[in-house]
């Protein structure tokens, strides 16, 4: 049948993929910005770069941060209230699930000199430039010094 | 389909027509779970950023006002270079029913999650109608 065809599939995810991306690209234009949870900024100075998310609702210690190379991960879960019998949900709003975003850094990371704070549902992450990474300054000898 | 990305936004608060902010910052509207009891309905909002200090909660008459103030943390000479959400206080109102217990009603916040215990009063508890087979 045609429908369940592979190729014919495959093809239509991608074409899925591209109107996302588009999507996405249109929201940005139109000023209304969506993301996948959790919602991130990224500061910059100089050779140190600080992520700060927004995870409220949940234990710090159930927030998995790891860096390889130029990648930051975040990931972890938040859990719905469990709804007994006689209980009902009139609005359900807020995000629950599991998580799982990667971010991309400007530059490679040094890894153990990362820092991270949780405070108020607010994450905070102090990620500094690896030291191989940083660029050196190279003096310039004059040619009279050398003789 | 599947699509397994969850997209999220942060919605910033309408404001009504002929009202002025005294304060330039952005609101947002904080979402909310509801769920009602047996003894009592929930109420739970996401502020992230905000603590005990900084939020207010007033009622009034049947008007439930959530205010939350939060500091902007810039860090010194940072440049902010993605942005994906928005940093304001947050602001919503809701009505109560008669049936809201309004003296009990009792407020937490942990980890930018406020959690409103509103529990009905004793009369609306006991309505329960029994209904009997007839014969």
């Amino acid at each position: 049948m045609l429908w369940t065809d592979r190729n014919f599939d495959n093809g239509f995810m991608e074409s899925w993929r591209e109107l996302e991306r588009m999507s996405n690209a249109l929201s940005r234009l139109s000023g209304r910005t969506v993301h996948e949870f959790p919602l991130i900024n990224m500061w910059v100075e100089g050779d140190s770069v600080t992520v700060t998310s927004e995870i409220p609702g949940i234990d710090a210690d159930d927030i998995e941060i790891s860096v390889v190379g130029k990648s930051l991960s975040l990931r972890g879960s938040r859990k719905q209230d469990e709804t007994k019998e006689n209980e009902a949900y009139h609005r359900r709003e807020r995000w629950n699930g599991r998580f799982s975003k990667i971010v991309e850094l400007p530059f490679n990371v040094q890894t153990d000199r990362v820092d991270a704070k949780f405070s108020k549902g607010v994450l905070s992450i102090t990620l500094p430039r690896a030291e191989a990474e940083k660029p050196k300054k190279i003096d310039i000898k004059s040619g009279e010094e050398v003789r | 389909m599947s699509v397994t990305t969850k997209d999220i936004e942060k919605k910033e608060a309408k404001l009504r027509e002929g009202v002025e902010r005294t304060r330039s910052r952005r609101v947002y509207v904080p979402s909310v779970d509801i769920i009602e009891r047996e003894e009592d309905i929930v109420l739970v909002a996401d502020m992230p950023g905000v603590d005990d200090k900084s939020l207010d909660i007033v009622l009034e008459k049947d008007t439930l006002t959530i205010d939350g103030h939060v500091e902007e943390t810039i860090p010194e000479g940072h440049r902010l270079t993605v942005s994906e959400y928005g940093i304001g206080d947050y602001h919503r109102v809701f009505t109560l029913s008669d049936e809201i217990d309004k003296d009990r009603i009792n407020a937490t916040v942990k980890h930018g999650v406020l959690r409103l215990t509103l529990p009905k009063t004793a009369a609306v508890k006991t309505r329960r109608i029994p209904v009997r087979a007839e014969a």
